[in-house]
């Protein structure tokens, strides 16, 4: 169990729907091992005390969760983790590659942006759906 | 129609002062759900004041009916709160002393803890008169008797408007709080529609003491859209506001069916967007979607 709770931010000016950021940041608070199975995510309670967002909005992001298989509500206990998606650490084997393959974008003299382009035009030939907004 | 009892609901709410002066509310008909967190928005002078004062039961209009949790205002006053513009309190009172006073006024419901959070989270002492403590703490001190009130309805003008920045999104937070663990309904006006936008999940806009926008916020976001091209003209498309565009034209509009993708390009404006753009146009129609149409009206548009 973690120490602390997951804290959601809340850009109101990014155009992005506010419960889609509370869904992709806990995504990636799973992806990043932040969040593990059978953890608890906050309250809607805690979660509008802290960002001031209306209640409902809360809700709906912990359903789309839901539907996506990624949490169960308990009655009366919470909403929990349900699945693993850590495996996507950057400590993993996966991660050290990419950084591996990153030292070799930059010695041969790419820039950033170089190597973004490399990345995202590899990512939408093997992933090629649409990002959601 | 639902049988769920209103946590407000106007019919046909009219408000002059006195035979001088002008017509404050004009025909307001609105209901708003039981458990919903509401926006009331407008110009200066849209009469959004004397709304809530009515609701309160501090006014009494000239016309027309309002019902707060199913009952007339002033009989339901246990079960609402009302916190007004200038947050009248007792200068001479200490801060402990108005807790105080707000729990022997209200036996059987006070929430002392939930009073003492909202009244000393700025820093004010409980010894300190009220009379030497600043805006926003003066601030924090009504909503505190409103809090501790546990109230199933709150009804707050311009509540925020004193506050710091930090201030407003820590006491939104516990207001959202409030609305999650108890259900509680809260209506609360603002002039400035963006601080509201992330909060509430229904906008009231009052134009010249009428309903001139009234729904889910998603509803009146779906209900417009902005328009840009080259067209001819809108079409069936009703036109909010039109502004030039080069060569072409763009407008907010409420679309007549799906806008023709081919002749337009089509955007989704902000619930901020809309906001302006009816303040600007003020003789646009009005639009009240069906979550916030009154049961009686309705009703008597049926016969």
């Amino acid at each position: 169990m973690l120490g602390r709770v997951i804290e959601y931010r809340i850009d109101r000016h990014s155009g992005v729907a506010t419960y889609l950021q509370i869904v992709k940041q806990t995504k990636q608070a799973m992806r990043l091992g932040l969040l593990e199975p059978d953890d608890k995510l906050p309250t809607a309670r805690e979660v509008v005390e802290a960002t001031a967002v209306n209640p409902n909005t809360v809700l709906k992001a912990y359903r789309e969760l839901e539907r996506e298989g990624l949490v169960e509500a308990r009655r009366g206990l919470g909403t929990f983790v349900r699945k693993s998606l850590s495996g996507a650490s950057t400590d993993s084997a996966l991660g050290r590659e990419l950084s591996q393959w990153m030292e070799r974008v930059r010695a041969d003299g790419l820039d950033r942006e170089g190597a973004v382009a490399l990345f995202h035009a590899a990512l939408d030939k093997e992933f090629p759906e649409v990002e959601q907004r | 129609m639902t049988d769920q009892t209103a946590a407000v609901e106007a019919v046909d709410l009219r408000m002059r002062y006195g035979f001088r002066s002008g017509t404050v509310l004009d025909g307001c008909s609105f209901r708003l759900p039981a458990g919903s967190i509401s926006a009331l928005v407008g110009p200066n002078g849209a009469g959004k004041s004397t709304l809530l004062a009515i609701a309160a039961g501090l006014r009494r209009p000239t016309g027309g009916t309002v019902r707060l949790l199913g009952g007339v205002p002033g009989e339901n006053r246990e079960r609402v709160a009302f916190v007004a513009q200038n947050k009248p309190l007792y200068p001479q009172l200490t801060v402990a002393g108005t807790l105080r006073l707000g729990a022997e006024l209200n036996p059987g419901r006070w929430d002392q803890d939930a009073a003492e959070n909202i009244a000393y989270g700025g820093g004010a002492e409980p010894k300190a008169a009220v009379r030497k403590l600043s805006g926003g703490q003066r601030t924090r001190v009504a909503l505190a008797l409103a809090f501790g009130k546990r109230p199933e309805l709150m009804l707050l003008d311009e509540p925020m408007a004193d506050l710091d920045p930090l201030a407003r999104h820590q006491l939104t937070g516990a207001l959202m709080a409030q609305a999650a663990e108890h259900g509680t309904s809260i209506v609360m006006s603002s002039h400035v529609v963006a601080e509201l936008e992330s909060c509430c999940d229904h906008l009231l806009l009052l134009s010249s003491g009428r309903v001139q926008l009234g729904g889910t916020c998603d509803e009146i976001v779906e209900a417009h859209s902005r328009l840009t091209g080259t067209g001819e003209d809108f079409g069936s498309h009703e036109v909010v506001e039109e502004q030039g565009s080069g060569r072409g034209r763009t407008a907010l509009v409420r679309p007549d069916g799906k806008p023709d993708t081919g002749v337009w390009d089509v955007e989704q404006p902000s619930l901020e967007e809309i906001f302006l753009a009816h303040l600007r146009n003020p003789a646009a129609p009005a639009l009240v979607t069906g979550s916030v149409a009154p049961a009686t009206s309705a009703r008597e548009a049926a016969i």
